[in-house]
């Protein structure tokens, strides 16, 4: 976690340490999916699984992305910075701050399950061999992320909501016949109804606390300081005391689910 | 090291439960937030600076954390009147809420929809980085009064947050005053800029900012100084404190009460451990005696 280092002057003073936006040559851009391209860079970070960084994109925004790699990140098109980014083309410049936040806490049997573009996050959690079943889901088969490099690499189960491969259905039918209580630790990424579905069935199990899921909240800052991203009713930061919350922790959300908040701080109902 | 006694405090009209308060803009965006702030040790809480229509702020990066100090241009994101929503389970905690408007009738509807919500306002005539609001305001001693006196008429402790980034200080503290302010807050951030090499452009999205943190303490000191010199009123110290000694520095030159912001960025708990350092129960001495002791 990159909590600002700090350290003591002469006259006792607290030092903040900088927390550097990289500048890094964007190297190879990977078309995964018609909405969502990987990009990768001239730098590699020390990061852990489900750890994000901001990716400032000169002149348009920073915003959060998880590192899908040390060196990578996997955007899907949503609007304003993300399709300024799909405008951007190898050798171009972007500026990275990060690793931020705290990332997975893999132990033991590890199950991963990935709805969309979530399956960023947990992506390397197959890299550094951290995972022994990966759940994949989307829309159709064509929106599959990562679905032919995991192959191979990892227990890979496939749903798609309209049954063009893999599992005819949600990626909580899956779940369910994985016997989740098998498992010591469930990574999580996906829209937040799904994760609510997961969190629900985990619970159902009596593991929601073995439950790892990785929110996504407006940030502004991403390093703990302006407030944004503040979740109800703990209060806590989904950059700095998160992006990932145990199910046990989300159990007692009265936020979860149920809305987030937007750029202004006003509560939009999912 | 000086010690304070602990126990509750009562500044400008406010009720505190110790002298370190959440500055504004910092983790006051939601109730739940503010509450996990108060929950940590802060003496009071200020609120994200709310004013008259909801703003998104302006495009990142918002926030650049430099050796020393943090570079912001948030752009006073807000959603106006929804946040009185957030104050609910608050409404007998120590909490001021931050106001900004564009004119002295905006800041007079804004600090109305505060009576009976919060037992303090205190008013954004500072922030060096939003177009037509803050500084835009606060560097016109005339706006300052008129901007006070408007608040004013809600009926709530009114404390006025006055820009460094003027030649001298002490002339809108005085106008602050006149408008009948309960104390004034000295300093927001001090207008600032820096440029990324390797972008070849300004590390802020906005271009220019406002710097905080250790770095900006002696201008904080000084202007603390100057306004306990100019003014009758208290006088709230804040910028760059990080420490229990930062904090009985700025009680020497004036200082009532102080607020800690960028701070936070080293750990959440600032508050408790400040307080632990500040605070000691047998012959701890007592924070009147130290007030502006510099000036003797
Ligand atoms: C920790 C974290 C990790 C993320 N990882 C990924 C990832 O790996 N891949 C990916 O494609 N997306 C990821 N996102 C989401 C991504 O940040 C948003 O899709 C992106 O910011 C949209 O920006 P935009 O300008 O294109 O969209 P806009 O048109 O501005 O908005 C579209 C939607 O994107 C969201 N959004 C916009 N700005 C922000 C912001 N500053 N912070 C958070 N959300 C925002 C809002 O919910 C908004 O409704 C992640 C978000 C978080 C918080
Ligand atoms: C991210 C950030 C947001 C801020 N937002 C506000 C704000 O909304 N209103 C305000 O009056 N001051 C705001 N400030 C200024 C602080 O309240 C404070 O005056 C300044 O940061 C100096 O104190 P510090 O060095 O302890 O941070 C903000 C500062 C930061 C770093
Ligand atoms: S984005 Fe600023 S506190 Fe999390």
């Amino acid at each position: 976690m990159t909590a600002a280092k700090t350290r003591a002057t002469l006259w006792g003073v607290l030092m903040i340490e900088e927390i550097p936006s990289e500048p890094v040559v964007i190297t190879h851009i990977v078309r995964e999916t018609a909405s969502i391209r990987t990009f990768e860079f001239s730098r590699r970070f020390e990061a852990q699984a489900g750890q994000f960084c901001m990716v400032w994109i000169p002149g348009i925004d920073e915003i959060p992305m998880a590192l899908s790699a040390g060196n990578a990140i996997t955007v899907q098109k949503v609007g304003e910075a993300t399709g300024a980014l799909f405008s951007r083309s190898e050798g171009d410049v972007i500026g990275i701050k990060g690793p931020l936040g705290n990332g997975f806490s893999p132990e033991g049997r590890v199950l991963a399950v990935a709805g969309g573009v979530g399956a960023a996050p947990l992506r390397p959690l197959v890299t550094y061999g951290q995972a022994d079943t990966f759940i994949l889901g989307a829309r159709t088969a064509e929106e599959l992320l990562y679905a032919d490099e995991l192959n191979g690499k990892v227990d890979l189960r496939i749903a798609t909501d309209d049954g063009t491969r893999g599992h005819h259905g949600f990626v909580t039918a899956l779940l369910e016949e994985a016997d989740p209580a098998s498992y010591d630790t469930i990574c999580v990424c996906g829209p937040e109804m799904m994760m609510k579905a997961v969190l629900a069935i985990l619970d159902a199990h009596g593991v929601a606390d073995r439950g790892q899921f990785s929110l996504h909240r407006y940030m502004k800052c991403g390093v703990g300081i302006c407030g944004s991203c503040c979740c109800d009713p703990s209060g806590l930061r989904v950059c700095r005391d998160g992006p990932v919350f145990t199910g046990d922790v989300l159990l007692q959300s009265s936020e979860f689910g149920r809305y987030s908040r937007d750029a202004s701080g006003r509560r939009i109902p999912f | 090291m000086v010690a304070l006694c602990p126990g509750p405090v009562d500044i400008a009209g406010v009720r505190l439960n110790n002298h370190l308060i959440l500055a504004a803009g910092l983790l006051g965006t939601t109730g739940a937030s503010l509450a996990r702030m108060l929950s940590l040790g802060a003496g009071g809480v200020v609120t994200k600076s709310i004013g008259p229509e909801p703003k998104t702020g302006h495009a990142g990066p918002c926030v650049a954390v430099i050796d020393g100090a943090i570079l912001n241009a948030m752009g006073l994101p807000n959603p106006s009147k929804d946040f009185l929503g957030e104050l609910d389970r608050l409404s007998h905690e120590p909490v001021i809420a931050s106001i900004f408007g564009g004119t002295p009738e905006e800041f007079g509807e804004v600090a109305s929809w505060f009576a009976g919500k919060v037992q303090g306002l205190e008013l954004n005539l500072s922030c060096p980085h939003a177009e037509g609001y803050g500084a835009a305001l606060g560097s016109d001693p005339e706006m300052v009064r008129e901007c006070t006196r408007a608040a004013k008429r809600a009926g709530l402790p009114v404390w006025v947050k006055l820009t460094p980034n003027v030649c001298s200080i002490a002339e809108f503290g005085i106008a602050a005053q006149e408008g009948g302010a309960d104390a004034v807050v000295a300093i927001n951030t001090v207008k600032a800029m820096r440029i990324s090499t390797g972008m070849r452009r300004p590390v802020l999205g906005h271009g220019m900012g406002g710097l905080s943190g250790p770095a900006i303490f002696p201008i904080a000191v000084r202007c603390v100084w100057e306004l306990y010199e100019a003014c009758d009123i208290p006088v709230i110290g804040c910028g760059g404190v990080s420490t229990a000694d930062n904090v009985v520095e700025m009680m020497m030159a004036g200082a009532s009460a102080v607020e800690i912001g960028s701070a936070l960025i080293e750990s959440d708990t600032i508050f408790s451990s400040v307080a632990q350092q500040l605070y000691r129960r047998d012959g701890g001495e007592d924070a009147c005696d130290i007030v502006g002791c510099a000036h003797d």
